[in-house]
């Protein structure tokens, strides 16, 4: 082959190709046991990983949240961020927990002047609310997220990502298939975004086992490099054992009249679909469905989102088909991931964004929980009643938006604090995608699907408008003051499409 | 209402509240409140102190009270006790009593 031949073939402009074969690189005759004992992507330290991806000032880092209150990732890299001299930095971290309150001094240091989460918590929070940071912290949903990276929106320079396991290659995985004693933390759904989309990737692992690290959360192609370290995090923290179900009767009883209004509704039939959240009454809900199942003889297709250990038994039984997992909330659900084939590990963008067809899309019913919920059906997972900061919007406005039925469980009061009420002081989920709520002391259809009002009165079941059941609470507990706001914007709520819904303002003290 | 000695109604649980009550001889009633919901209920809980001891014809006392979200009822029930445990008396009269 030459350059003449080459300029021989007809339409060879049209062709995509490369000039001329030039012969192939030298190959590598060590066995496969020596090219894997050598270095690899493997650095031998934080500081030459961070060195090696080229970071500088004004850049965005990003963290997955799936070791929750046990993560020690974020305040382990963000320290050795600030000691190396780093400033103005983004953090865009699929979520934020209690645990991150170090945090606070690098943001007064200007290590950190911007956070994009899906939530916050603790004293991060308070601090955030209270009017620590000059730029509004933007808050996501998980589906919002994945779509706003994928879109370029949020774009994403390094990402740091801790993983229970990982290959000298960097195929990082939540557990590992080589052994079980070892920490893990099931599904790393959301960390996948991150992997595909950063510029560069940073994997942090105590635990660097053989090549091929399979089953695979993200693939070696997505990682630049890999740090060994003894401190992932706290196992405790990120992974306890099963999710208890509540014994609270508010509770059950609302888990109950959920399952009566799903099935009353028309959406427990063979081969359905469904999502619980991870709220004492959502997941209790799961029991009384079961119990449904088993009398009706009949299936789940799939069971999507945040897994439980309930969830993996109930695969486990037979009654669920499938489960879809972009975050295992249990050591029972990340075990049922390790070992059951027909329990897949999802990315966020499969799971719940927007631009394109996701998987919260084919759901029959969601059973999502609320801080509060306003007289429009809007709904709030995000302020507290004090109007500080404590919670994670989550895949709570995706599932809604996805699932035929969305049902929003939350008791009418909590303590004197009344649930239901005329402005929500967040909203996170419009009214527009809600659909039933259900509390101990009634249950609300949103006039937009009358079909369903009727259905559940069909059924036997009472249903109240959605003013009668703030107007029992208000006669409960008394009508609340307004909370005090300043002017100032602290946070900017973005919907799951990257519109801003709402925002929070810094509270009055 | 004659309050004799420091007194105390109530819990810490979430939903009460607890009340302490010393007798004074003068300057109103004091009120130190503290509240997990003081935003939004601080003002209501004030007022229904108040109003419970106002009742009892007590004029004079030092009020200390830790609420935990407690109700309306809650909050008289607990200063009414607080109140006839300080005074030391049990000459309840319970309303709605027939």
């Amino acid at each position: 082959m030459d350059e003449k031949l080459l300029a021989a073939i007809p339409h060879i402009g049209e062709i995509s190709h490369r000039d001329v074969y030039a012969g192939a690189p030298a190959k590598h005759t060590a066995t496969f046991q020596e090219r894997s004992s050598r270095q690899n992507k493997v650095l031998p330290s934080l500081e030459d990983a961070i060195r090696a991806t080229g970071l500088k000032d004004g850049m965005t880092i990003s963290f997955h949240h799936h070791f929750r209150g046990g993560d020690h990732i974020v305040n382990q890299v963000v320290g050795k961020l600030a000691e190396m001299g780093f400033k103005n930095l983004t953090l865009a971290a699929s979520s934020l927990a209690a645990v991150h309150a170090p945090l606070i001094e690098y943001i007064r240091q200007g290590v950190i002047t911007h956070i994009e989460t899906s939530g916050l918590r603790g004293e991060l929070a308070e601090q955030v609310s209270r009017g620590l940071m000059d730029c509004p912290v933007v808050f996501r949903s998980h589906g919002g997220r994945a779509a706003a990276i994928r879109s370029g929106e949020l774009h994403i320079d390094v990402a740091f990502l801790g993983a229970p396991s990982c290959d000298p290659y960097g195929n990082a995985n939540g557990y590992s298939r080589d052994d079980d004693e070892a920490i893990a933390c099931g599904s790393m759904g959301y960390a996948r975004t991150d992997a595909k989309y950063a510029d560069k990737v940073v994997i942090l692992t105590n635990n660097l086992v053989r090549y091929p690290n399979a089953p695979w959360a993200i693939p070696e192609y997505d990682v630049d490099y890999i740090v060994v370290t003894d401190d992932i995090g706290d196992p405790k923290g990120i992974m306890s054992g099963a999710t208890r179900y509540t014994k609270n009767p508010k509770e059950l009883l609302i888990a109950q009249t959920a399952a009566q209004v799903i099935d009353a509704a028309g959406y427990l039939y063979d081969g359905f679909s469904m999502q619980m959240g991870s709220g004492g009454a959502s997941l209790a809900a799961a029991r009384f469905l079961r119990q449904m199942m088993l009398d009706k003889n009949i299936r789940c297709r799939f069971a999507l989102g945040g897994i439980t250990g309930q969830i993996a038994a109930m695969h486990e039984e037979g009654l669920i088909d499938r489960v879809l997992d972009v975050q295992s909330f249990d050591l029972d659900a990340a075990l049922s991931l390790k070992k059951n084939r027909f329990h897949h590990q999802i990315g966020a963008t499969y799971y719940a964004s927007f631009l394109s067809a996701a998987a919260v899309d084919q759901l029959d019913f969601v059973i999502l929980s609320a801080l509060e919920i306003d007289t429009d059906f809007n709904v709030n997972v995000l302020t507290g009643s004090d109007g500080v900061i404590r919670g994670a919007i989550g895949g709570h406005p995706d599932t809604a938006a996805g699932a035929s039925l969305s049902v929003v469980v939350a008791p009418l009061t909590r303590g004197r604090i009344p649930t239901i009420i005329d402005h929500v002081n967040t909203i996170v989920t419009p009214g527009a995608v809600v659909d039933v709520v259900v509390t101990d002391q009634g249950v609300a259809v949103n006039p937009r699907r009358p079909e369903v009002a009727e259905k559940l009165r069909k059924a036997g079941l009472r249903v109240y408008t959605i003013e009668q059941l703030r107007d029992k609470a208000l006669a409960l507990v008394g009508r609340p003051d307004p909370i005090r706001y300043l002017d100032r914007i602290v946070g900017v709520v973005m919907y799951r499409d990257n519109t801003v819904i709402d925002v929070i303002r810094q509270i009055e003290e | 209402m004659q309050l004799i000695k420091p007194a105390v109604a109530g819990t810490m649980e979430s939903g009460d509240i607890m009340v302490t009550i010393e007798p004074r001889d003068s300057g109103g009633v004091t009120l130190e409140l503290s509240s997990n919901v003081m935003q939004q209920f601080g003002r209501q809980i004030e007022e229904m102190i108040r109003k419970t001891l106002a009742e009892l014809g007590v004029e004079h006392a030092a009020v200390h009270a830790v609420d935990k979200g407690a109700l309306d009822c809650t909050v008289r029930a607990r200063v009414s006790a607080a109140a006839f445990r300080s005074a030391e008396s049990t000459d309840y009269t319970w309303k709605g009593a027939k």
